[in-house]
């Protein structure tokens, strides 16, 4: 769940971050009276959950008080990647000397979190990574061990700095790493973190993405900062099908058989769970399928919701098949899997062997599983079949 | 409305014990057995939902409770 520009420096200067003078602005007349305050040249930058704003002139620069109120109208009305402006935040303009480049994020594949930090900021990290890969360093660190500054300060001086800018970016990078791991965030990210003329460093720009399943953790954050609990802060409102997938996902604790996305295509995945899902949903794609949806199932489903989410999705407009399709299962059980995509098929008025255009969940009760579906005619595979072919199938038999 | 992969069938000798009835309550994780004024009594609108852990076989030995997978017919 990303935070608004401004909503992730006040939480970085609740800890204490460098930031320079400035707030919200929501009307042209706020924005001249913030600049009037600062008493000097100021930036203007559009509030939206997108990167891209200074390419689509949503980030602009004013010398005087007076050249605001227009400002804050053109801006106001950009769309940035497809957002409109919430607010305008309005800033002291700094006399930059050198930008950095600090992130926080979690590195799936290793398992911990990872920082990233470069002396080059201010542009695409990636790029710098491929054309000057000696001025980034990339540091994991554990999430178990005590956090030391000494991490910071290594993974700083990796890219070559030293001396007193080494020993006053530090602190902000260690401070950084601390806000990423009391917050539960997927990314705590300060691009450019200025040196300024004067020696001082500021946080230019920033923003923190709040992991989603944490915010219960962080309510009394969330409420602080103005985030409304209706607030979801995703790129498009929840369709009436992905609701209606919570929904089934709510009926009872058992396991997991929802995180439904709508998408516009024809064949119904009955998948899961995490890279599984992903893994599944891209094969179909690759053998040139088209998803009516991603979901999750894991963690032992019971037969009923199983049986919902079936239902569900063979009510999507255009579905004629279902692909039911996981990695190799441990602690969801095959058989019940099976139970309750048979049974969402019966109930739903169609005949499972016709509809369910491929069942490969190998793992826990295989046996048994594989039992219910050769009594109801269900084409089945065992582990010999891999996840990509298995997609291939489903995929060939929409077009037969 | 009755399972469509499993049955139940709970014998006479069985069907009316109060303790066992109370005891099939306790031990079913799915909730299936309910301990009712007649004895042993049965929530059909669960019974797919069986995962076969047999606690309700041993709890009535003798075959006073039996599984019947309907899809081995
Ligand atoms: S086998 Fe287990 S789950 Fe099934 S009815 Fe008996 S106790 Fe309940």
């Amino acid at each position: 769940m990303r935070f608004y520009e401004y909503e992730s420096k006040e939480l970085f200067r609740r800890h204490g971050l460098p930031l320079g003078r400035g707030r919200v602005a929501t009307s042209g007349a706020e924005a001249h009276e913030i600049a009037a305050e600062i008493g000097g040249p100021v930036v203007l930058k559009s509030q939206v959950l997108s990167g891209g704003r200074m390419k689509a002139g949503a980030v602009q620069f004013a010398e005087t008080p007076d050249e605001c109120p227009a400002l804050f109208d053109a801006i106001m009305p950009i769309e940035v990647s497809g957002q409109t402006a919430r607010s305008v935040l309005v800033e002291e303009k700094s006399p930059v000397a050198q930008e950095y480049f600090v992130s926080v994020t979690w590195d799936g594949r290793r398992k911990l979190p990872v920082l990233l930090f470069s002396d080059m900021g201010g542009i695409d990290i990636e790029e710098v990574a491929e054309k000057h890969p000696d001025h980034v360093s990339k540091t994991h660190f554990s999430t178990l061990l005590p956090l030391s500054p000494r991490i910071a300060k290594e993974a700083i001086a990796a890219t070559g700095v030293g001396g007193s800018t080494l020993n006053r970016l530090t602190p902000i990078v260690f401070e950084l790493m601390q806000i990423f791991l009391s917050y539960d965030l997927t990314l705590a990210e300060i691009n450019p973190l200025a040196r300024l003329e004067d020696g001082r460093f500021i946080v230019l720009d920033g923003h923190v993405d709040l992991e989603a399943e944490a915010r219960g953790q962080h309510e009394a954050l969330l409420a602080e900062l103005g985030i409304g609990a209706d607030e979801t802060r995703q790129a498009r409102e929840p369709t009436e099908f992905e609701i209606a997938g919570r929904k089934v996902n709510q009926v009872d604790h058992r396991g997991v058989a929802g995180n439904v996305v709508e998408f516009d295509g024809n064949l119904g995945l009955v998948i899961g769970a995490g890279g599984g899902s992903l893994t599944l949903f891209d094969a179909v794609r690759n053998h040139g399928g088209k998803p009516a949806n991603y979901c999750e199932i894991g963690g032992n489903p019971s037969v009923g919701k199983v049986c919902e989410l079936t239902k569900l999705i063979l009510a999507k407009p255009g579905v004629s098949k279902i692909a039911v399709m996981m990695n190799v299962v441990s602690n969801t059980r095959v058989d019940i899997v099976a139970r309750g995509v048979v049974k969402g098929c019966i109930e739903s008025g169609k005949d499972p062997s016709e509809v369910i255009s491929i069942f490969r969940i190998p793992g826990a009760w295989e046996e048994e599983g594989f039992k219910i579906l050769e009594r109801y005619g269900v084409e089945y595979c065992d582990r010999s079949v891999s996840m990509y072919e298995a997609a291939g199938r489903a995929v060939a038999k929409l077009g037969a | 409305m009755a399972g469509l992969f499993i049955d139940i069938v709970v014998s006479d000798a069985v069907q009316s014990d109060a303790a066992l009835a109370k005891k099939l309550e306790d031990v079913c994780p799915v909730n299936i057995f309910r301990a009712s004024d007649v004895g042993v009594a049965i929530d059909e609108s669960n019974l797919d939902e069986c995962v076969l852990c047999d606690l309700c076989t041993e709890a009535a030995p003798g075959g006073g409770v039996r599984i019947v997978k309907l899809y081995e017919a």
